[in-house]
């Protein structure tokens, strides 16, 4: 391991994309881009693309699924078999299964469920092109779908994830470093309340190692919530900026 | 205690709006004495009320509300209508037909069957329970003829305009008769197809720009500058 992980970090303390440790990759967000869906969002993050898309709330179908206090938060995630390397069967996987869950989790804080009991919210998450860091770019495009959808909503959800790679603590790891590298600590937050909505942890980090970590997760929130921000808003604005001249 | 953006400003779910002496209205809500928005939108004041009119939302019935909605089903006592909105909503037999009728002979379905528009008034609705319609009034019952748009919901008093300016300036322009469902469906009958489509080009245009200033202006233009073409394939 030692071998191959001394190429992640350069000598120059650059990584293999040519980031230093505390930059996110190039991330551009869209929103609104599906006509047939309530709402709809997407995300490019370095090599990662990733389509969401949010129906409702509607009559929860079928009948016994409704609750009869609150909405009932539906998510699927789904890698494309184009997705990935090696051709990735379309049926949901295990770990798909996993993270429909914790996505959805990290979605229903922000969302005020008990507004409209007995309906149903569908949120489905599309990756079509993944290198590692789905599931914060998941988060953070399902919300966006979410306010773009109209649903009445506390906060953004903004999500980015830190991690250690070569010994240091490295922010936005992308697939490579995520396999090679020695720890991977993904946060959701909702910057406004700074609440966090989900907090993982994969590898092994001291505790110091940890909270530098969180740290710089949160600081990398902080910065895609300010993306997510912009793109929601540039919706309305072009149409103001063209209407007004 | 401040506020934090300037009247007509656009805000976004989890925008922290006021803070202090402040009451939260619609599409917003309070924690610990500071008001955030929940919904993409416009800012308001109205005295010490904070509200955000939303540029996306989704029907939420209201009793007294008129609607437009589609018959989705045909029951054995009533029929189920689509009103856009997240709950479907009954139209029961006995409100319809002013006669007792008997369930046994299936005679809804020649009164109104599936796919039908009615227009039709909510007479009650809560949490527990999905809305009932009633066509009791007159204006109200199926739609013979015209055609509909789908607007967001709450673009509706844009439609409206102050005191009805934008929606009169409508029906003068194009002739048509307009009525509007709350549930954002709106119906558009004219005397010919070319009115109604400048009505239905209007509406769209107001929804598209709702939030930017001088529309009602823009849209006037707008409507007199294609009328004179459809004067012209008159006369030819």
């Amino acid at each position: 391991m030692s071998q191959k992980s001394e190429k992640l970090i350069n000598k120059k303390g650059l990584r293999l994309d040519g980031r230093k440790p505390d930059q996110l990759r190039p991330t551009k967000i869209e929103v609104g881009i599906l006509a047939n869906a309530d709402g709809s969002a997407y995300i490019q993050q370095g090599k990662n693309k990733i389509l969401a898309a949010v129906y409702g709330p509607k009559e929860a179908h079928p009948k016994h699924l409704a609750l009869s206090d609150r909405t009932r938060l539906r998510c699927r995630y789904h890698m494309a078999p184009f997705s990935v390397q090696e051709r990735k069967s379309p049926a949901p996987s295990r770990r798909e299964i996993e993270l429909s869950k914790v996505i959805r989790e990290a979605l229903e804080p922000s969302i005020f469920l008990e507004y409209y009991p007995r309906t149903s919210i569908d949120v489905f998450v599309e990756v079509l092109q993944a290198d590692g860091g789905t599931r914060c770019a998941s988060i953070t495009v399902a919300s966006l779908a979410l306010a773009d959808a109209g649903v009445p909503m506390r906060d953004l959800v903004a999500a980015c994830a830190a991690g250690k790679v070569d010994g240091t603590i490295a922010l936005d790891l992308m697939d490579t470093e995520d396999k090679m590298g020695s720890a991977d600590v993904p946060i959701a937050l909702m910057p406004n309340l700074n609440a966090i909505t989900l907090l993982q942890m994969d590898g092994i980090l001291s505790l110091e190692e940890f909270e530098n970590a969180v740290n710089l997760a949160l600081e990398g929130c902080m910065k895609i919530h300010a993306l997510q921000k912009e793109a929601l808003k540039a919706k309305y604005v072009n149409v103001k900026e063209v209407a007004e001249e | 205690m401040p506020t934090f953006f300037e009247r007509r400003e656009l805000v976004i779910p989890g925008d922290l709006l006021a803070e202090g002496e402040y009451t939260a209205g619609e599409n917003t809500y309070m924690e610990d004495k500071k008001i955030y928005a929940s919904r993409i939108g416009v800012i308001e004041y109205t005295d010490k009320k904070v509200s955000v009119v939303a540029l996306r939302a989704f029907y939420i019935p209201r009793i007294g509300d008129t609607v437009i909605g589609t018959v989705t089903d045909v029951g054995f006592s009533g029929w189920t209508v689509d009103i856009n909105a997240p709950y479907l909503a009954m139209l029961r037999a006995s409100d319809v037909l002013n006669r007792p009728f008997k369930p046994q002979r299936n005679e809804l379905s020649t009164v109104l069957s599936v796919g039908d528009l009615v227009i039709a008034k909510i007479v009650a609705y809560d949490r527990a329970h999905n809305p009932q319609l009633t066509v009791g009034e007159p204006g109200l019952g199926r739609i013979t003829r015209g055609q509909t748009v789908k607007v967001t919901p709450t673009k509706i008093p844009r439609i409206i305009g102050r005191k009805g300016s934008m929606i009169s300036m409508i029906k003068q322009e194009t002739g048509c008769h307009i009525t509007l469902g709350h549930n954002g469906v709106i119906l558009i009958t004219g005397k010919k197809l070319e009115d109604e489509q400048l009505a239905v080009m209007a509406i769209h245009k107001i929804e598209e720009e709702s939030h930017t200033s001088g529309l009602t202006d823009r849209i006037t233009q707008m409507i007199k500058k294609s009328q004179p073409k459809t004067k012209k394939k008159e006369e030819s």
